[in-house]
Order: C-alpha cells, then sequence, then structure tokens
C-alpha cells in the first residue's frame, strides 16, 4: 500500500541481565515519514534506539535498511548508511563555539563549516550563531547545533531522543516546524516521546511500546489521546484530583532578597529571590534545568550557606546559616533531584538510607544504630509508597529510578515534615509512579504541609500547584495564580520574554 | 565476544570471602612463574613463605609480634579510608608516638616516675594524634590534600627522630650509637607468653579492633563516616559536617598509630632506635585495603601479612629469595586484591554477539 520502507526492524530482541528491555519488536519507517515511538520511561523506547544507532546490538532479529540487511558495530556505521541521532542529553563541550563542536565530527575547513551552519539555520529555521561559545547558548539553541551536526552529515532518517523535554513551550513550536521541513524534504524522522497531545500533533505514524513489547501501531492523528494512553499504559491516564480547599495559613518559608554568586563559570549566579510558602499551600517553580535551579534548591536545603541567615527563613527562624541537618530539626525535608549519590547512598540498602535523614526517629540509641527501628520503618514506607523492591535489604543503587524516588519521597514525607522542597519529583519516572507522587504531595498540603516544587514539567506544575513562578537566569518572576496564567504566559517568563 | 560487567543486586557474601582466597592463589600462581626465571625452586620458595612461620611456636609468636602494630594502625586508617579521608602518613604518626612515649624513659632512666606505662602509651595516642592532626587542620583550613601532608609529615617525623637520636636524646654510655638509653623495667610492656616476645600491645589491638567494629558497623558516627566516603553528595544532603568528618577520621588514625609506636619502644625494642621507623605505616595500608577496610576483615588480613613478613624473611635465609622478590610478593597480593575485589559488586557475563 505504501512505497518500501526505509528502515524495518523484524523480531529484534535486546536483554540486559534479567530484563527483557525490547521483546520481538517490528517497525517500519518510511522516507517523508514523522514516525513516532510512543512509550512510557522504561517501555523500551531508548534501548531500541540504541540498536538502530549501532550503540548496542540485537541479541535476535534483524534490521534492514533500504531493503538490504544490515549490521552495525558502532554508530559510525550507522551514520555512514544516513542515520542520525539526536540525545536527550546533549553532547556539546561548553568550552568551545559552535563550529568548532561540529568540526570535531564533520570534516571541513571551519569557515566552510560556519557556512553551512547558517545556510542550514536558514531553510530549516534552525537559527544559530556559528561562532557563539556553547556555554551561552540557551537550551533550545543548543539542541538546534545538535540538529545541524547531524543534517550535515545529510541523513535519510534522523532520530530525536524525547527533544521537548528540554524546551519551554515556545520552543517546541520551533522545533515542530524545523521537523516539518525536514519531513518535506524527505527525512524520516523517529520521534520518541511519552507526551501524547505533541505526538498528535506532529506525527503521521506511532509505535507503541510497554513492557518491551510493540501494543500498537496507529495513525495518531486518527487517534485520541485516551485510546493512545491506553495503548502506552495499559489503562486509562490516571489523574490527580487537586482539591483545593485549604486556606493558606502562616509563612513556613520565606526567602528575603536572597542573592548568592555562581560557584563555577557554569553554575547560574541567584539575583535577589523573594517568596513566601505558607502552611497548605503547594507552589511550583518552573523553567528550564540550568536556570539557577540546583542553586536555589540548594541553599534552601542547608547544603548551600546563604550569605545571611535572613536569606532563608524556616519557620519564622533565620535557617540561611545553618545546616541541612540543622533545618531538618526545624520540620524542613527535602527531595533532591538526583536519587543516587544525594538523595540515597546507592552502596547501602535501603533500611542504611533511611537512617540518612530518619535518624531522628527514634532510630538511635546513644548513638548506636537500633537495626529493628530502622528495618520498620523502612518496611512501612515500602508498603505505604508502593516501593518495588525485594525488601529492606536491597541496594538503592540497583532499584529502577522510579522505584528509588517513590522511596526517598516516602522517607521524606515519614518524618512529617512542616514544609518540604521536592525538586524535579517525577524525572524519569513512569506515569503510574508520577501520579502516585503527585497525589501524595496534594494529600500533603490537604494536612496542612507547605511544599515547594522545583520542576521542567509545566502540566505537573499545573495539576498540583496553587500558584507558580518562573525561575529564568537566576531571578525568579513574580507569583502566578495556576487558576489566571497560562502555559504561553508562563512560556514567556521561561524564555526571559516576559520582564 | 565481548566481556561485560554487571552490578550485582546486593554485595556477594561468596565473592567477599572468596576474593582474597582467589587473589592469594594469583599470587602464588604468578610468584611460581617470577620464581622458576630467577631460578629459585618455586616450592621450597613457596614452603619458606607459607609453610614455615608455622612450623615452630618461636615463630608463630614472631607471627603475633609483627600483627600486634600492624593491626591497630591498619583498623585507624580504615575509619578514614572508609570516610574517604586518606591518611598515608602512619609511619610519621608512628615514629612521633613512639617519640613522645620514649620522653618519660629518657627523662626518667631509673624508672622513678608513677604510672610510668599508661604514661607512655597515653603520651604516644596523644602525641599521634596530634600529629595527624597537623593535616586535618591544612585540610579542613586551607583544603590541602591530606594524602601529601601526612606523607610529607612522615618524612619531617624521621628527621625529628634523627635529631634526637643524634642529639640531645643520645645515650651518653652509647658509644655514640644512635639509640636511646635502655628503658627501665617498669617501661616495658608485659609478655603474653614466657621466652616468645609477642607482649599486651595485641591486646590492645584486638580492643582498638573491637571499637572500629562497634563504631564504624554498630554506630550512627560510623555510618556518618561511611556515608561521607561513599557518597559525599549524600552526606552534605543529610548535613552531616564534613570538617568533623575529616577530624574524626585523622585523630582516630594518629591515635592509633601513635599508641602502636609507643608499644614498639616500649615493647621488642626497648629503647628508642632509628629502626623504629620500619615501615609498619605503610604497610598498615596494604593490610586494611587487603581487609576490605572491614573490622572482622583487618584482623584476619594483619595476620596473613604478617605470616608473609615472617615467611619472607625465612625466605630470604632459606631459599635465597632477594628481598625485592618478596616485596614484589606482598605488592602483587594487593593488585591481585584489589582486582578480584570488584567481583564482589559485579560479576561477569560473556555476551555472544549475533551474526549478522
Amino acid at each position: 500500500m505504501k512505497k518500501p520502507a526505509l528502515l524495518t526492524l523484524s523480531g529484534v530482541s535486546k536483554r540486559y541481565g534479567k530484563v527483557q528491555a525490547n521483546n520481538a519488536i517490528d517497525l517500519e519507517v518510511h522516507s517523508g515519514s514523522i514516525h513516532a515511538v510512543l512509550g512510557e520511561n522504561g517501555a523500551g523506547k531508548s534501548t531500541l534506539m540504541k540498536l538502530i544507532y549501532g550503540v548496542e546490538r540485537p541479541d535476535e532479529g534483524t534490521i534492514v535498511w533500504n531493503g538490504t540487511p544490515v549490521s552495525f558495530n558502532r554508530p559510525s556505521d550507522a551514520q555512514a548508511l544516513g542515520i542520525g541521532m539526536v540525545f536527550q542529553h546533549f553532547s556539546l563541550f561548553e568550552t568551545l563555539n559552535v563550529v568548532q563542536n561540529v568540526s570535531l565530527m564533520i570534516p571541513g575547513r571551519q569557515q566552510d563549516l560556519a557556512r553551512k551552519i547558517t545556510d542550514l539555520g536558514e531553510k530549516f529555521g534552525l537559527t544559530v550563531d556559528p561562532h557563539a561559545m556553547v556555554h551561552t547558548l540557551s537550551v533550545g539553541e543548543r539542541q538546534r547545533v545538535e540538529i545541524i551536526r547531524c543534517l550535515l552529515l545529510d541523513p535519510k532518517l534522523l532520530i530525536l531522543d524525547e527533544p521537548t523535554s528540554v524546551l519551554p513551550p515556545q520552543s517546541v513550536q520551533l522545533l515542530f516546524e524545523t521537523l516539518r521541513k525536514l519531513q518535506a524534504a524527505g527525512t524520516a524522522i523517529l520521534f520518541i516521546s511519552h507526551k501524547l497531545e505533541e505526538i498528535r500533533a506532529l506525527c503521521d505514524e506511532a509505535t507503541v511500546l510497554r513492557g518491551g513489547a510493540v501494543t500498537g501501531r496507529v495513525d495518531p492523528r486518527a487517534q485520541d489521546a485516551r485510546a493512545l494512553a491506553q495503548m502506552m499504559i495499559g489503562h486509562e491516564m490516571p489523574k490527580v484530583d487537586a482539591a483545593r480547599a485549604v486556606t493558606p495559613g502562616s509563612v513556613r518559608l520565606a526567602l528575603k532578597g536572597l542573592s548568592h554568586p555562581r560557584a563555577s563559570r557554569f553554575g547560574t549566579t541567584l539575583t535577589d529571590i523573594n517568596l513566601d510558602l505558607r502552611a497548605g499551600q503547594i507552589i511550583g517553580i518552573a523553567g528550564i534545568s540550568g536556570n539557577g535551579q540546583q542553586e536555589l534548591a540548594a541553599l534552601i536545603s542547608g547544603e548551600t550557606r546563604a550569605q545571611r541567615k535572613d536569606m532563608v527563613q524556616i519557620m519564622g527562624q533565620n535557617a540561611g546559616l545553618l545546616d541541612a541537618q540543622k533545618r531538618r530539626q526545624l520540620g524542613f525535608s527535602f527531595v533532591p533531584e538526583e536519587r543516587l549519590g544525594r538523595g540515597a547512598v546507592p552502596e547501602m540498602s535501603l533500611a542504611d538510607n533511611s537512617l540518612l535523614t530518619g535518624h531522628r526517629q527514634g532510630m538511635l540509641k546513644g548513638g548506636f544504630i537500633k537495626r529493628q527501628v530502622e528495618r520498620d520503618y523502612t518496611r512501612r514506607c515500602i508498603e505505604d509508597f508502593d516501593v518495588r523492591t525485594p525488601g529492606p535489604d536491597a541496594e538503592a543503587g540497583a532499584m529502577s529510578g522510579g522505584n528509588l524516588q517513590k522511596f526517598i519521597l516516602g522517607r521524606e514525607i515519614m518524618l512529617n515534615p512542616d514544609v518540604m522542597l521536592v525538586s524535579q519529583p517525577t524525572w524519569g519516572v513512569d506515569i503510574g509512579a508520577a501520579t502516585a507522587i503527585r497525589r501524595r504531595l496534594v494529600e500533603m498540603r490537604a494536612q496542612g504541609a507547605a511544599i515547594l516544587v522545583i520542576s521542567e514539567e509545566l502540566e505537573e506544575l499545573f495539576e498540583i500547584c496553587d500558584s507558580l513562578h518562573v525561575l529564568h537566569e537566576g531571578r525568579l518572576s513574580k507569583a502566578l495564580s495556576v487558576a489566571d496564567t497560562s502555559a504561553e504566559e508562563v512560556g514567556a517568563y521561561m524564555i526571559g520574554a516576559s520582564e | 565476544m565481548k566481556l561485560r560487567m554487571i552490578r550485582r543486586d546486593a554485595a556477594s557474601r561468596m565473592a567477599m570471602f572468596g576474593a582474597p582466597v582467589l587473589a592469594l592463589l594469583l599470587t602464588c600462581l604468578t610468584s611460581l612463574i617470577l620464581f622458576a626465571a630467577l631460578g629459585i625452586p618455586a616450592g621450597k620458595a613457596l614452603h619458606a613463605l607459607l609453610l614455615k612461620p608455622f612450623l615452630s611456636w618461636y615463630s608463630f609468636a614472631e607471627i603475633l609480634l609483627k600483627m600486634a602494630p600492624l593491626l591497630l594502625i591498619a583498623q585507624g586508617l580504615a575509619i578514614g579510608f572508609r570516610a574517604n579521608v586518606f591518611n598515608i602518613g602512619a609511619e610519621g604518626q608512628f615514629i612521633i608516638g613512639a617519640i613522645c612515649a620514649s620522653a618519660f624513659p629518657v627523662y626518667y632512666p631509673e624508672g622513678n616516675f608513677p604510672a610510668m606505662l599508661p604514661a607512655m602509651i597515653l603520651a604516644g595516642g596523644l602525641g599521634g594524634m596530634a600529629y595527624a592532626s597537623i593535616a586535618a587542620g591544612l585540610r579542613t583550613r586551607f583544603g590541602a590534600s591530606e594524602i601529601l601532608v601526612t606523607l610529607m609529615l612522615s618524612l619531617i617525623a624521621v628527621q625529628i627522630l634523627n635529631y634526637l637520636l643524634l642529639g640531645p636524646w643520645k645515650d651518653p654510655r652509647g658509644f655514640n650509637f644512635p639509640q636511646s638509653v635502655r628503658f627501665p623495667e617498669n617501661a616495658q610492656l608485659p609478655l603474653l607468653f614466657e621466652n616468645v616476645r609477642p607482649n599486651v600491645s595485641l591486646l590492645f589491638a584486638l580492643i582498638g579492633s573491637l571499637f572500629a567494629y562497634l563504631m564504624m558497623e554498630r554506630h550512627f558516627r560510623g555510618y556518618q563516616l561511611r556515608t561521607a566516603g561513599l557518597a559525599p553528595k549524600a552526606a552534605l544532603y543529610a548535613g552531616f559536617s564534613a570538617p568533623r568528618m575529616i577530624w574524626l577520621s585523622l585523630a582516630l588514625g594518629g591515635i592509633a598509630a601513635g599508641i602502636a609506636g609507643a608499644s614498639e619502644v616500649a615493647g621488642p625494642l626497648g629503647q628508642l632506635q632509628r629502626s623504629v621507623s620500619s615501615g609498619y605505616g605503610y604497610a598498615a595500608i596494604i593490610v586494611a585495603y587487603v581487609g576490605g577496610l572491614r573490622p572482622l576483615g583487618i584482623i584476619a588480613s594483619s595476620f596473613l601479612i604478617s605470616v608473609l613478613y615472617i615467611g619472607g624473611d625465612s625466605a630470604t635465609v632459606s631459599a635465597g629469595l632477594p628481598v625485592a622478590a618478596v616485596e614484589v610478593f606482598q605488592g602483587m597480593l594487593l593488585a591481585f586484591y584489589l582486582l578480584t575485589f570488584t567481583l564482589i559488586r559485579f560479576r561477569l557475563q560473556i555476551e555472544r554477539g549475533v551474526p549478522a
């Protein structure tokens, strides 16, 4: 019915130890088509792309390119045939400029490359200054550099791994325009995502993965989001019932003119940040990572001390100069965005990881550890927060990101904090777990806790927050009431267009 | 075909015990080749190295004598190593401990000082601690690497020792030898058994081991140190004070080394000599790592390394093995152990490529 496929995968399987990452996957990609690979975190999308791009080799099955069976030993084999890939995490050197970065992969004189970069930019709407230093570029611009670098190799198939997860709404639209132009020029595009609306807006074919296997092959334009969700997660998209009936109480966390110089060239200086967080309130901090989120979180948690003690106030007390433990004693708890190595010690058991912040919950007697209390606490956390693990003795490092996040969040919630900071609560967490996490936060608000959520996921903030601020280049916007604002307005603050 | 390292769900207990055994076997195998290349009958060399120390009560007692300082120092160092505080200058702290302890018998050569031995041991421990604290101060105040500072302080300690023995503390009736007076009877540690040299310092080492075990495996302080070592960011996140961990690690390492130094002059030497610096402080680093930095493991590894010391001595004499070969043997043991150690957390999987 259609012209022959550019790329055909038949029965491709890949196994890592006990995990069957891909199971007998069939996939056809055609020239001039934007093909979505849709699935949750852990559904096997990334593995599949690694097989196509030659990063890994399949255990079983065949890959056919333009009618010829192929076997890639390394990405350069795939590149040679015309397959390009833009990874979710960029591989650019911050201390080099755009042309220098490109010339590391593409042969040719820098002058010629600069001209080609400008040409391609004009042709596909990928404007970027070839001589700009990469560390001065926004995330959207960096992504353009990555795409241009692929385009210079004249690919027939371009793979994009979760390209919109790092972009503000406006940049997403620009990216889509670029991709449509590429499509019109005959390039095939594999678009990896878990965002249903985007896929419906952009793609003309979709392959849905769940648990490493294909659960659907559809035209996404002809499906509604519910049907796609059904295929992706096996049931309807869960909703968080955000009952917002709580009247805000006293101020639990206050930032007063918080300014802090950046620690390194690649850090962000925070400038005059003011915020009041009250009991029974969830306030969100939106913005693209790298605009001071990490610095702000560390200043609130006590991992970095503020310059003056009154810049951070917890439960009405000046806490700016206190260490993390002292701030916890005031009723503060914190879920960091890095789970392994910060929120949890990978080499330690879950029980020992409970001790990390839970040691004041009766786990110590004369400084000696009461193993039984530690284990009971851990077991309760595992049960209450649906952590899938063999038990309290499992090592944190061996758990999946979502499960570990549920554990860390549970541990911090079980401390009964008066005020809590949660950073990127659902990064890399599957939809079921993400919904559970958001529900927990909403429940805590109902019980009168004050919660500050730093997140890149705008939908998430709109779902659970009462109001939100946008962090852009180390400055915090005014409070935007969730009821009165829109994604576009927030997006404008995210790229600094609304000052 | 490709060999992959796959992380285990939990540390393998079998590998934990198997790794040292495997390391010993690999070391023996490699040294067989090495000894053969040197033209030394391998069987004879290994017999001298590994078996002979057990064949007489005297040589077995010598193992215990060597073991005491190695065990004590290694327990102290391992605490720091687990917190990522690398005190590699235990040798210096050992010497300073020996010097501080020697002050009492040197200034009271008649033994007319009350509680002579407790004072010596206490002075040794405090001296070692103070010396190690210099590195802690420089690290916490100026960010100076404790690795370099402790190492260089060891060289200074040797010079202090030389100065004292060639100058003010030289035995006036010692025929100009660089050594102090012989210590009086009440400045010498009681022996554990008749006719052989091990003394109560072995008990100090065992008490130190018990202390290290309780602190590192049962107490919250040890947990904080372990966290600081495994995941410094997690320690910061939890609010464990990093400077305190550094002070504590170096202080405990210094006390242990200082007491070991005091026990050496009050034990087998019976006076302060230049040979007090015989490398125990450096060997203890190997002991600590071969013991997996675990208190119980270190008891086993200090015994093993002591066997190799005594065995090495006998091998140089009876099998004609050069001293360097003995050192190579000990070095190989550490290297192989560190290699096999990865098997505790990782397992090997052979992956076959798919024919295209």
